[in-house]
């Protein structure tokens, strides 16, 4: 034990160890005052230590999360944007059954080497149908934001197969394997109803008619008024040039409508966001 | 409350805390620390104030400074543009046939050329636009829709075959699966083969099949027609391969290369003029048609 020693000044008269009450501003934390010995009681008590933390982590989200869903600001009204097409939703999924967001970012930062390179800004409506977002955080690859239409679908098909066929030094591995993956509209139904569940204004017109939709969207000869009247600027074509309605119908299917639906030419930017 | 207990030996506090008679000391932090430390605060709230940042009830603050990212990026694209804004728009107001005749003028166009070049059109014709099977080779003297470089220029605006530009330039060769019989196209392939060592089209066989589907767009002679894109068949250059595997294809099925528009709003039209003056320059260009 230590003893109190008497050639050491007692704490009350040490100029070093002020308390808030004590008039002026202490040049250190007090180290004893009766507010700051409370925290033993936390410090002891495990569960009363969880409840709090977690309180103080819920004031945090609160702060910074809530506003977002009130804020007229958050994502601006922009017309031309729309939930996907069946066949679009399936080739989003695709892209992310693949893992594409692992080296692709879909999102074009307002910075000017961004904007030159690959066009205007992303703007968050044009993901807010995207559940979820793919924003992703690293570029192996380039940005896919605005790759629709940027390349034939003969290239897609092309690159899909062997990347190096057309591009070189690229690292990209090959995915020739989607052509081969027939598919069939089994499940969009179900997954458009739970993309509605989490906010996607899907109609039930919409949902009743997905089969349809998601067949003849490669169909350039059927009757797809329909599916353009639903989801306006969709492609109808023979994506991948073969017969059969495959993964990489869907795929491309989704890439090429990546970044379309805004016209910016009649879109000017809300400056002050 | 604990006593407030002092460590003989550094005179410091303790927090009273004791293990077998070791005591841990209570040292203060360091009064400069403290003051960073406070400082950080304050900075953070002035911050948040020049700054945007609090959520409010239906916008978040603007901030005092009014900054905001896009103004900045407007900003800085607009410095950009005002850097080499003269030389863009001479660019613009010159005749694409012209440009050449300015040193300074070429020399701009084919460095920014080569830029639009490398982040645009290189996925398809390469980086040194060598091409790839199916995607044209633009270093050589063959040219589908013309070599001179306003054909150059309307074929980056517009694109080829796309459904985006009604002005694309547009051709589509008949699938001829549906229409000759197997033994046909085969005939048909065997004599295609030969015209790129001299054969006469016409002759034999295969040059009146010839005849009879091909040469309405390839030309009696052979050499393709540039107003329908339909290519050279006497040269030896191939751009989907002349095996016969590859010709079958093309005779049977029909290609229909499509490349995208590129004109304004994807480029803007002084980097339309510059891509089109560095491809031409590249090796292949052909002088444009003398002025009326």
């Amino acid at each position: 034990m230590t003893k109190d020693n008497e050639k050491i000044t007692n704490p009350k008269d040490d100029p070093k160890v002020v308390q808030p009450g004590d008039g002026g501003i202490p040049n250190e934390l007090p180290h004893h005052s009766k507010f700051i010995d409370k925290h033993a009681i936390l410090e002891k008590n495990a569960t009363l230590l969880l409840v709090s933390s977690f309180l103080v982590v819920t004031i945090g989200g609160i702060v910074e999360i809530a506003p977002l869903f009130w804020l007229e600001n958050t994502i601006e009204e922009v017309e031309g944007v729309r939930p996907y097409s069946p066949l679009e939703l399936t080739g989003r999924d695709i892209y992310v059954r693949e893992g594409c967001y692992v080296c692709h970012s879909q999102m074009i930062r307002p910075m000017r080497d961004e904007v030159e390179r690959y066009g205007h800004y992303s703007l968050a409506a044009e993901s807010m149908y995207d559940h979820p977002f793919q924003w992703g955080s690293k570029r192996t690859g380039p940005d896919l934001a605005r790759v629709g239409g940027r390349y034939s679908d003969a290239w897609h098909v092309d690159h899909f197969a062997n990347p190096q066929a057309v591009v070189p030094e690229s690292v990209m591995p090959k995915y020739d394997y989607l052509a081969r993956a027939e598919i069939e509209p089994d499940h969009i139904r179900d997954l458009m109803v739970t993309h509605r569940l989490v906010g996607v204004p899907y109609t039930d017109e919409m949902i009743d008619a997905a089969v349809t939709d998601f067949r003849v969207q490669v169909d350039p000869f059927g009757d797809y008024d329909g599916l353009l009247e639903r989801y306006p600027g969709a492609q109808v074509r023979n994506f991948d040039g073969q017969e059969a309605l495959t993964e990489m119908d869907a795929l491309i299917a989704y890439l090429q409508m990546l970044g379309t639906l805004v016209d910016f030419s009649t879109f000017s930017a809300d400056a002050s966001r | 409350m604990s006593v407030k207990k002092k460590d003989d030996v550094t005179g410091t506090e303790t927090t009273g805390h004791d293990w077998d008679g070791i005591t841990e000391l209570n040292t203060p932090l360091p009064r400069w620390w403290l003051w960073t430390f406070y400082a950080t605060i304050v900075w953070g709230v002035i911050y948040t104030i020049l700054y945007p940042a609090w959520p409010l009830v239906s916008t978040a603050s603007a901030g005092v400074l009014g900054w905001s990212t896009r103004a900045e990026v407007a900003e800085q694209i607009a410095e950009a543009e005002a850097a080499n804004a003269d030389i863009r728009a001479e660019l613009i107001s010159t005749e694409l046939a012209a440009i050449s005749e300015d040193d300074a003028l070429q020399n701009y166009a084919i460095n920014a050329g080569a830029a639009v070049f490398r982040t645009n059109c290189s996925q398809c014709h390469g980086q040194g636009a060598q091409g790839a099977k199916g995607y044209p080779n633009l270093l050589d003297d063959a040219w589908l829709w013309g070599g001179t470089i306003e054909d150059i220029a309307y074929t980056v605006r517009h694109g080829i075959r796309n459904e985006d530009d009604p002005d694309a330039r547009y051709s589509q060769m008949p699938a001829f699966g549906d229409i000759l019989a197997e033994q046909e196209i085969a005939t048909l392939v065997a004599h295609v083969q030969t015209l790129d060592e001299g054969a006469d089209p016409l002759e034999g066989e295969g040059g009146q099949l010839y005849a009879d589907n091909c040469a309405s767009c390839h030309g009696e002679d052979a050499k393709g027609m540039r107003e329908l894109g339909a290519p050279n068949l006497t040269d030896a250059i191939w751009l989907y391969g002349d095996s016969d595997a590859d010709l079958t294809t093309t005779i049977a099925n029909a290609r229909f290369g499509v490349m995208p528009a590129w004109g304004p709003p994807r480029l803007s039209e002084d980097e339309v003029k510059a891509v089109a003056a560095y491809v031409h320059q590249l090796g292949g260009g052909e002088a444009s048609a003398p002025a009326e």
